[in-house]
């Protein structure tokens, strides 16, 4: 499968490649939004951050990607142990800014992300190709000639997502990646991403409010509101009074617990 | 050849210098505006380019006050500080963007009256608020050939990061695109281009010029490719047809020029309704 996608690095399947986010603070004005935010991500390992509006979720993945200013170090270290300054990392925004009027099509989307040729010279074959192997990955590859601006909220996402993948992300951070979905997009859209990570091996981390699905397929779960109130195995977190007072009983039934052979806890290496 | 071309089309105002000279310029400054039309409508710069241009009656006035007799520098030198202004204090997020441009043009345009009006002298620099195409000289030709050449290459390197920043900032930022120096960078050379080409196309009307053809283009356009090649045909349409029109009817050139932008967009309008997308 991942021969398929020429020029993109896959890494094995080791758990041992790790994201590292040190002492990330961000302050708006005399405002403390994220303070001393301290994650270790592991490869293959799907991590959902959970948290009231305005607790700093997406802050927190801005500041990731460098839009935001923060104090704190990123480093992402491969499976030797090597520091990788900048690794490849997909975002999944929460929603786009475009206006719907704008006559840009889902190849130009990919077009303007990777190809050389100016995108008003008109797209390269070679793009389409690749878009709509992309778009294979999220079965939206009949999307590919739609205006943005034409697609429901699900299939936007989808299309985001398959941007994301290319290249194949080291770090793959969605922001609320479902808000608008009905309920099966949005099962699907769960399965796809845990799927993803088994697949190509990489660090996801999910912002998101769907706690049942979270608790289905997330290693991880952080309870995120300025500074990190909770982490640990969704049993862990869910279990926890504190947590349980805070979002409700969230129904863990058939979902095994993790909490111990994985032995991951703390995240540290 | 031309002179074939006089006698058997309905071209009698190609005999005159300032025509000849004014429809080369046409040819330059309305794909010009074509081209940086889609990027202004798709990055909702349409009020951003109009407070540039009314910036330029400051500008005018401080050529004034140097004691310039061509106040272009000037111009020039101030709409790109208007320009950086508008977006550092932006980028503050302290007010909505709208509202610091409004506070930023009212300010400008009303400096430059004042300056400008001393001495009740405002009546001889009212041919910037229409613009007069026809008074275009051959060394002004030049420049802005060279403005077009610069913006051609502008476009090559830098418009599929303009791009995906009008789908998303923080989806340009994790592309590895310097959002922040990107957006001066086309604020700026929009401001370049709107103080360039002021004095022929008028500040009352030269957001007009900017918007309605790539408004147009999108009405009908299934992708960037003819979104973009629609927009300069249409401006080149409109310039055109406007320049003729306005030789024939006597009117100002600038106008009738967006009056025809105006035309096409409402046809495009109606051509939408009634018929979707050219392209799909």
């Amino acid at each position: 499968m991942a021969g398929e996608f020429s020029g993109d690095r896959v890494h094995n399947a080791c758990g041992l490649c790790c994201t590292k986010i040190q002492n990330f603070t961000v302050q708006r004005g005399d405002q403390l939004i994220l303070d001393k935010i301290n994650l270790h991500i592991h490869c293959g390992e799907l991590t959902a951050i959970i948290g009231p509006n305005g607790a700093g979720k997406s802050t927190l993945l801005k500041a990731i990607i460098g839009e935001i200013p923060h104090y704190g170090k990123l480093s992402y270290l491969d499976a030797s142990g090597t520091d990788l300054t900048t690794p490849i990392i997909g975002y999944v925004p929460q929603r786009l800014m475009f206006d719907p009027g704008s006559p840009m099509s889902v190849l130009d989307l990919f077009a303007s992300c990777t190809q050389k040729r100016p995108l008003w010279l008109g797209t390269e074959r070679k793009t389409a190709v690749q878009a709509r192997r992309q778009l294979q990955l999220v079965q939206a590859e009949h999307l590919i000639n739609r205006r943005l601006g034409n697609l429901s909220g699900g299939e936007l996402q989808r299309v985001m997502l398959a941007l994301a993948l290319n290249p194949i992300p080291d770090l793959l951070l969605l922001d609320e990646p479902v808000s608008g979905f009905d309920q099966r997009g949005l099962v699907l859209f769960y399965q796809l991403v845990s799927d993803l990570r088994y697949q190509y091996d990489m660090s996801i981390i999910l912002v998101s409010h769907d706690l049942e699905l979270i608790a289905r397929h997330a290693d991880r779960i952080v309870y995120l509101n300025k500074t990190i109130q909770a982490e640990g195995t969704p049993y862990e977190v869910f279990r926890s009074p504190f947590v349980i007072e805070m979002f409700g009983q969230v129904s863990l039934d058939g979902i095994p617990d993790r909490s111990l052979p994985l032995g991951q806890k703390g995240g540290g290496q | 050849m031309i002179e074939g071309m006089i006698e058997i089309l309905p071209v009698a105002w190609l005999e005159y210098g300032f025509m000849r000279n004014a429809l080369i310029a046409v040819l330059l400054i309305c794909p010009l505006f074509g081209m940086m039309g889609t990027m202004v409508v798709d990055n909702r710069m349409a009020f951003f380019s109009d407070a540039l241009g009314h910036s330029v009656l400051t500008g005018i006035a401080l050529g004034v006050i140097l004691g310039l007799s061509d106040p272009l520098a000037a111009m020039i030198a101030f709409s790109l500080l208007m320009a950086v202004g508008i977006i550092q204090v932006k980028r503050s997020g302290t007010s909505s963007t709208d509202t610091i441009i409004g506070v930023f043009a009212s300010t400008a345009v009303a400096l430059g009256i004042v300056i400008l009006s001393r001495g009740g002298g405002f009546a001889k620099y009212s041919r910037y608020l229409i613009g007069d195409i026809l008074s275009i000289q051959v060394d002004e030709l030049y420049l802005l050939a060279l403005v077009f050449a610069g913006l051609i290459l502008f476009w090559l390197f830098f418009f599929n990061q303009m791009v995906i920043l009008s789908v998303n900032s923080s989806l340009a930022q994790s592309r590895g695109i310097n959002i922040q120096r990107m957006e001066l960078s086309f604020a700026m050379v929009l401001a370049l281009v709107v103080s360039i080409s002021i004095q022929w196309v008028g500040i009352l009307i030269i957001s007009s010029l900017l918007v309605l053809p790539a408004a147009a283009a999108r009405n009908v356009a299934a992708n960037m490719h003819q979104y973009h090649t629609l927009s300069v045909a249409f401006s080149i349409i409109a310039g055109l047809t406007g320049l003729i029109l306005s030789y024939y009817w006597g009117t100002a050139t600038g106008a009738t020029i967006v009056l025809c932008a105006a035309a096409i967009f409402f046809l495009t309008f109606l051509s939408r309704q009634y018929g979707g997308a050219w392209g799909s």
